[in-house]
């Protein structure tokens, strides 16, 4: 009962706070759209391809392609020159039977489209290649009673590709990659920062002493704090989901309600976390403190930046970050459709770290009352 | 008038290597009020932390109504009052002293009816449905004082109950306080003003963590031969 109380108490300030509710459930929202524009801006963008040795058709067929310009090199030389000026975006060279492409990289998008548009084009000019083959062959078929069929396919066999990228890799691309970890990191992060900037309020204000001078259990305080800001991350988590979902048409496979349900108990850890560490700040300004301390290495280790390239006792830290078991979690759920049942070792992994730091947020509020 | 409510017996308490309360014997019988006077940092919040169960003694004895403390249950039987006003600004005063009602456990009817006598106690009823933010500052020391009258509690806690507040608020909180005395109910108040404390049935004097002295006003003026309770604290605090 004095949860419930205690629950209603702490949603009634947190609705009066206009500027903190905003905080919590517009700034995701804005920072998800920028972060969507800046990452994949210019999709319709137009692409600069030079070109070094490459057959005719398959040059009109590149060509031709809708915002492709073609720029025709004679040397590899100059191509590269040009490419480092800015002036093309993507260098293709035909290498005997092989082609060799070699991409600026700096923008993503344009690696990618150029790709796209490089296959698309190469299957064309094959196609016809080989239909004009298919007719000679036929031909000759009819006479010599198919001798030529091995030279012919032997002509068409596929060309190598070898793609060489001036900057990163081919997976520089990333926002649809991070943005399940980077959910679970909005939930984190405000939930985290706003619990434990009320619970430290409530220490400094005097009111957790007259809390606590009532016979309220230390448990029902920290429940009571569970309830209501596991309702505010559930609702901020929906916010969150219809924003990717409808504004930045995001594909989720799997069931949202998983995605929520995930969600949920990570800010329910993030809360008692924030409620943790709250307990070792004097003042808001030392709460911030441990936002570089505490927030940022969530980040790092979450799963946005390849872990398998880290030294071994590096990419182990990754083990006791709450986000990296939701971001796995939650990206299982959005990209390959798994159902919330075959995701209970990240999830049971979350309840432990949860039930983990209620036990130490129960027993730490001895601190204030020793009953 | 004759059970102890407070029975603090050889009180210790150390916060690390510091002593903070050497060897406090005090206590507090039904129906009294009892003044806990001392210059800042003798540990007067500390006895009254140590009363409330939120510190644990590390020697002697705590007992408030005869259970040893702490004891999270005789809690809903204390009205406590700290230095801070300890409010919730966002919320308005109705609503303070209802989420307060409730965690002392007073069932929705009670707490109707308690919310519109304390109200009216510290006359604040018109303005209860104001948020806190905007209430002046005697005004949350009333709302505060009624908070902890929540319940009707048997005993009374105040910490510094009437630090910076206008004299006309003060008397009238002094007034009040008479009223709960006059009930039967004991109060245990810490204060810095001198005056306040001729108004209590018996005052301590706490000292570097003991108790100088622990009588009537009018018999400690008599031991240390002085007109007033400021000079009675003046000369103890002269003695050591």
């Amino acid at each position: 009962m004095r949860s419930i109380a205690i629950m209603k108490r702490v949603l009634k300030e947190l609705l009066r706070d206009k500027r903190t509710l905003a905080l919590m459930f517009v700034a995701p929202v804005i920072i998800l759209l920028l972060m969507s524009f800046i990452f994949n801006s210019n999709s319709s963008t137009n692409v600069d391809v030079a070109t070094v040795d490459l057959p005719t058709s398959l040059n009109s067929n590149i060509g031709s392609t809708k915002h492709v310009d073609v720029h025709k090199y004679s040397t590899k030389k100059s191509a590269k020159k040009a490419l480092k000026d800015e002036k093309v975006d993507a260098i293709i060279q035909k290498k005997g039977n092989n082609y060799d492409l070699t991409y600026a990289n700096t923008d993503s998008t344009k690696t990618a489209a150029v790709k796209q548009v490089f296959s698309a084009s190469l299957t064309k000019t094959n196609v016809s290649t080989m239909k004009n083959q298919l007719v000679t062959t036929t031909t000759a078929l009819a006479k010599l009673t198919g001798q030529t069929a091995p030279s012919a396919s032997s002509n068409v066999s596929t060309p190598k590709i070898h793609n060489h990228y001036v900057y990163g890799d081919k997976d520089t691309g990333f926002f649809d990659k991070i943005l399940p970890v980077l959910m679970g990191f909005f939930v984190f992060f405000f939930v985290f920062l706003i619990s434990g900037m009320a619970l430290l309020k409530e220490r400094t204000s005097g009111t957790l002493d007259r809390l606590l001078a009532t016979p309220v259990k230390r448990s029902e305080i920290v429940y009571g704090y569970m309830l209501s800001y596991g309702i505010l991350a559930i609702v901020q988590t929906i916010i969150i989901v219809l924003t990717t979902v409808w504004l930045l048409g995001i594909e989720v496979k799997g069931n949202i309600i998983s995605v929520i349900f995930i969600n949920l108990i990570l800010s329910l850890v993030a809360l008692a976390f924030g409620i943790l560490l709250s307990t070792f700040a004097k003042s808001e300004f030392q709460m911030m403190q441990f936002i570089p301390i505490v927030v940022i290495p969530q980040v790092f280790f979450s799963g946005i930046i390849p872990l398998d390239s880290m030294a071994h006792w590096v990419s182990d830290i990754s083990y006791i970050i709450p986000i990296k078991y939701s971001g796995d979690a939650v990206s299982a759920i959005i990209m390959q459709g798994t159902g919330i049942l075959s995701l209970w070792p990240d999830i049971l992994v979350l309840l432990g770290i949860l039930l983990v730091l209620t036990f130490l947020n129960v027993v730490g509020l001895k601190r204030y009352r020793k009953v | 008038m004759q059970t102890s409510i407070i029975n603090l017996q050889h009180l210790v308490k150390k916060f690390g290597k510091q002593t903070v309360l050497k060897d406090v014997n005090m206590n507090v019988l039904s129906g009294e009020i009892v003044g806990l006077i001392g210059p800042s940092g003798a540990g007067k919040s500390t006895v009254i932390k140590t009363t409330l169960g939120m510190e644990v003694v590390d020697g002697g004895s705590a007992t408030v109504f005869g259970e040893t403390m702490p004891n999270r249950n005789l809690l809903a039987n204390i009205g406590y009052m700290a230095q801070t006003d300890a409010l919730y600004d966002a919320l308005s005063g109705r609503e303070n002293l209802a989420f307060y009602g409730q965690m002392k456990g007073l069932s929705p009817s009670e707490l109707k009816r308690e919310i519109k006598h304390v109200a009216q106690v510290v006359d604040l009823t018109k303005d209860l449905d104001k948020r806190v933010s905007g209430y002046s500052g005697g005004m949350m020391r009333r709302l505060s004082l009624s908070i902890a009258l929540l319940g009707n509690p048997r005993l009374l806690i105040l910490d510094e109950p009437t630090v910076g507040i206008d004299p006309a608020l003060r008397r009238q909180i002094w007034a009040e306080l008479g009223k709960i005395h006059n009930e039967g109910r004991s109060i245990l108040i810490t204060t810095h003003v001198m005056d306040e404390a001729e108004l209590c049935d018996r005052v301590a004097l706490l000292l570097d963590g003991q108790v100088m002295a622990f009588n009537q006003p009018d018999v400690l003026k008599m031991q240390y031969n002085v007109d007033s309770i400021e000079d009675v604290f003046l000369k103890a605090e002269g003695v050591q």
